[in-house]
């Protein structure tokens, strides 16, 4: 019970910072038509522009700046870069994103170095929350979910009930209509992509020191979060969220659990080819886990599981 | 027919030729390298240029392949198969066909994006399954084997680098042949109709998931007899094989060589190790610069350097180069070069400033030897000046830009 409920908590944490990462990827695939290769790599910016601003600033400050900072910059990067490469097609497009994760991976060990940094949480949020049973639950998990949390439901709150998500709404799944309804489309893309980049950035100050900062992070997260899209359905956030939440609980359970099909009593003779399947632990096939989530997913249903259309 | 055969007549003379031009060991294996990579992107560019596949785990395929090769030749040394070496990547082939009739039969129901986004879950699976098995794929540190097995046949043993090249050019000429005649068959065609309208090709009787699923196996058996060719010219096959990693360096290069063109993957593949294999010894930068060059590349030349050639050629065959056409093209050259001095010397500087040099592992103590020039990285004079050269040259390829729009 103890362990089925601290594995709960720690999951239902990284499920809300995949969501974090995957609603803005969703609303920038339906806005392009393609997937943004690059997110990752904003998420990987904003923890290093955290890490960088909670050095002279403090972590308050970074956790306001970083993510207005990462958001600019994706607005940017649309508006010199992808504006006009869309014209060439979605090929190009998708491979601009692409081309500019390998530059951001780059810049970024030019500027940090190759090795982790050590980004910290801040000493204010160092210690215990509650402790269940005999199981400690820091603060800073708690703080992760809360602003996670908060954060989601700022954007439903815009998204639904305000003018702002009114037009982008419609900017997305009617925009010639928009365009000709007065509004400036061209503009609320770019808006999107920075918001949408500004997310990930806010996913990589809150979890940039949680988990490590490092180079790799960028890529470590990045085909996690398409599984993520590809699994909700294109465009659908509510299909993201639900499985954000089941690939994190899916993950922290199988790495917390030391099972193999040979503990579980299946005896298959050490020198037979099974042997070494039969050996293997839930906690080994971990990282697979999110992958054959996909190839199920497609095989069964192709849509996604919120998905109203098909690419 | 003179026109047909020509051009591979060119192609053979220059595989013939390039070990004599270049005789280095290491020129040798460069050249070794390149074979195997131009053989990869033009297996590739069945499946984007031909097919319209965005596929981002095309060194499965490959690297499967090689983990074929290299268990065959272990199984050849021990004794247990007779096997003539030459025909080791053939095996290679057909364990990546092999491997294309499972995983492709999942991957090519879709097509466009969702195919593009089902080949990176592939490609993470398949990676994450290679470590999983040690047994089989020998864990992070791989499998190694040994090329020479058994009696010299004709000589030939396998045992110098210059065999082995030759041999690499061999597989490569044929392959090129045949994927080249693979284009102009009712399949290639058909692909090319699914690629262009899968809708009405599906209307006129031909299934598109059925036409992607054979072309993406028959590009998977050359990416196969590619991936046994590395087997045998590095005798050592590591779970890096078959990663993102690779995959994507796979697309880099097809690109930046032009999707449109039978040759662009040629020079793709070519100036790919370039970059990848010989820019690296020089500079620890070189990533910087094909990510750099790939987005030029994506942003001004979607068709890629086959294009760029393709339409100087044109331009030179139609009697259009007169001295208003070569005076714009110095002007633009020196502009660019100059942009390029700057860009160069500004990047080569931070990355001494920031990392330090190959040679030292200090913390950017050392100066900076660039073009034979020793360059102080911490003073303000070098930076001034490729500040001032990438100014210049921008500022030149904007007004050679205007100056064009005007007329």
């Amino acid at each position: 019970m103890e362990f089925a409920l601290i594995t709960f908590l720690n999951g239902l944490g990284y499920g809300f910072l995949l969501f974090l990462l995957s609603s803005g990827l969703t609303l920038i695939y339906s806005m392009m038509g393609v997937p943004n290769f690059a997110h990752a790599s904003f998420y990987m910016l904003g923890a290093y522009v955290a890490y960088a601003l909670a050095g002279v600033l403090g972590f308050w400050w970074a956790l306001l700046l970083a993510p207005l900072i990462v958001g600019v910059a994706g607005a940017l990067v649309e508006h010199y870069g992808l504006r006009i490469v869309h014209r060439y097609g979605h090929v190009p497009e998708l491979l601009f994103t692409f081309g500019l994760s390998y530059l951001v991976v780059e810049l970024v060990q030019l500027v940090w170095g190759r090795s982790p940094v050590p980004y910290r949480i801040p000493p204010e949020l160092d210690g215990t929350l509650f402790t269940l049973y005999s199981t400690a639950f820091p603060v800073y998990r708690g703080f992760m979910l809360l602003v996670a949390a908060l954060m989601l439901l700022a954007l439903w709150l815009l998204l639904r009930h305000t003018r702002i998500g009114l037009v982008i709404q419609a900017a997305l799944t009617h925009p010639q209509m928009a365009e000709a309804l007065g509004h400036n489309v061209p503009r609320v893309f770019m808006l999107v992509f920075g918001g949408g980049c500004a997310l990930a950035a806010l996913a990589g100050v809150i979890g940039g020191n949680a988990f490590v900062t490092e180079p790799g992070m960028a890529a470590a997260v990045g085909s996690i979060i398409f599984v993520v899209v590809v699994v909700g359905g294109l465009g659908s956030l509510a299909g993201a969220f639900i499985t954000s939440l089941l690939i994190g609980m899916m993950q922290t359970f199988a790495v917390a659990l030391d099972v193999s099909l040979a503990s579980l009593g299946l005896q298959v003779p050490s020198g037979s080819a099974l042997a070494p399947l039969a050996r293997l632990t839930l906690a080994q096939v971990a990282p697979v886990l999110p992958y054959l989530l996909l190839v199920v997913m497609l095989i069964v249903r192709p849509k996604g599981l919120m998905g109203r259309r098909e690419s | 027919m003179r026109r047909i055969v020509l051009p591979w007549l060119l192609f053979a003379l220059m595989l013939l030729a390039a070990p004599l031009v270049f005789p280095q060991s290491a020129a040798l294996s460069l050249l070794s390298q390149m074979g195997t990579m131009v053989l990869l992107c033009l297996s590739y560019n069945m499946l984007l240029g031909e097919g319209g596949m965005l596929s981002f785990g095309h060194a499965v395929y490959s690297g499967l392949g090689a983990f074929g090769a290299i268990h065959l030749m272990n199984r050849m040394a021990d004794g247990v198969l007779a096997f003539p070496v030459t025909l080791v990547p053939l095996a290679g082939g057909l364990t990546g066909a092999l491997c294309a009739v499972v995983l492709g039969y999942l991957t090519t129901r879709r097509a466009g994006t969702t195919f593009a986004m089902i080949t990176l879950g592939l490609v993470e699976l398949v990676s994450a399954c290679v470590l999983m098995f040690p047994e089989v794929f020998g864990g992070e540190g791989g499998i190694s084997g040994n090329r020479v097995i058994g009696e010299p046949v004709l000589g030939i043993s396998y045992g110098p680098q210059i065999q082995v090249y030759y041999l690499i050019a061999g597989w490569l000429l044929v392959c090129a042949i045949a994927i080249h005649a693979l284009r102009h068959t009712p399949l290639g065609r058909i692909l090319n109709a699914v690629r262009d309208n899968p809708e009405r090709a599906a209307f006129l009787g031909y299934d598109p998931q059925r036409v992607r699923y054979l072309a993406l196996i028959l590009s998977a058996f050359f990416a196969g007899v590619s991936g046994g060719l590395s087997a045998i010219n590095f005798e050592i096959v590591s779970a890096e094989y078959v990663g993102a990693l690779r995959s994507g360096t796979i697309l880099l290069f097809t690109f930046i060589g032009g999707t449109a063109y039978f040759y662009g993957p040629i020079i793709g593949g070519v100036i790919g190790v370039l970059f990848s294999s010989w820019l690296s010894a020089y500079t620890q930068a070189w990533q910087f610069y094909l990510g750099a060059f790939f987005i030029l590349i994506v942003m001004t030349t979607p068709g890629g350097l086959a294009s760029l050639l393709d339409r100087s050629w044109r331009l030179l065959q139609g009697g259009q180069m007169n001295a208003r056409l070569a005076g714009r093209l110095a002007w633009w050259l020196a502009a660019a070069l100059c942009t390029l001095t700057g860009v160069i010397l500004a990047t080569e500087m931070a990355y001494q400033a920031s990392l330090g040099s190959l040679a030292d592992t200090g913390e950017g103590a050392a100066s900076l030897m660039l073009w034979g020039w020793r360059i102080d990285v911490h003073a303000a004079a070098p930076w001034g000046l490729a500040a001032l050269c990438v100014v210049v040259g921008a500022g030149a390829l904007v007004a050679w830009q205007r100056s064009g729009r005007a007329r």
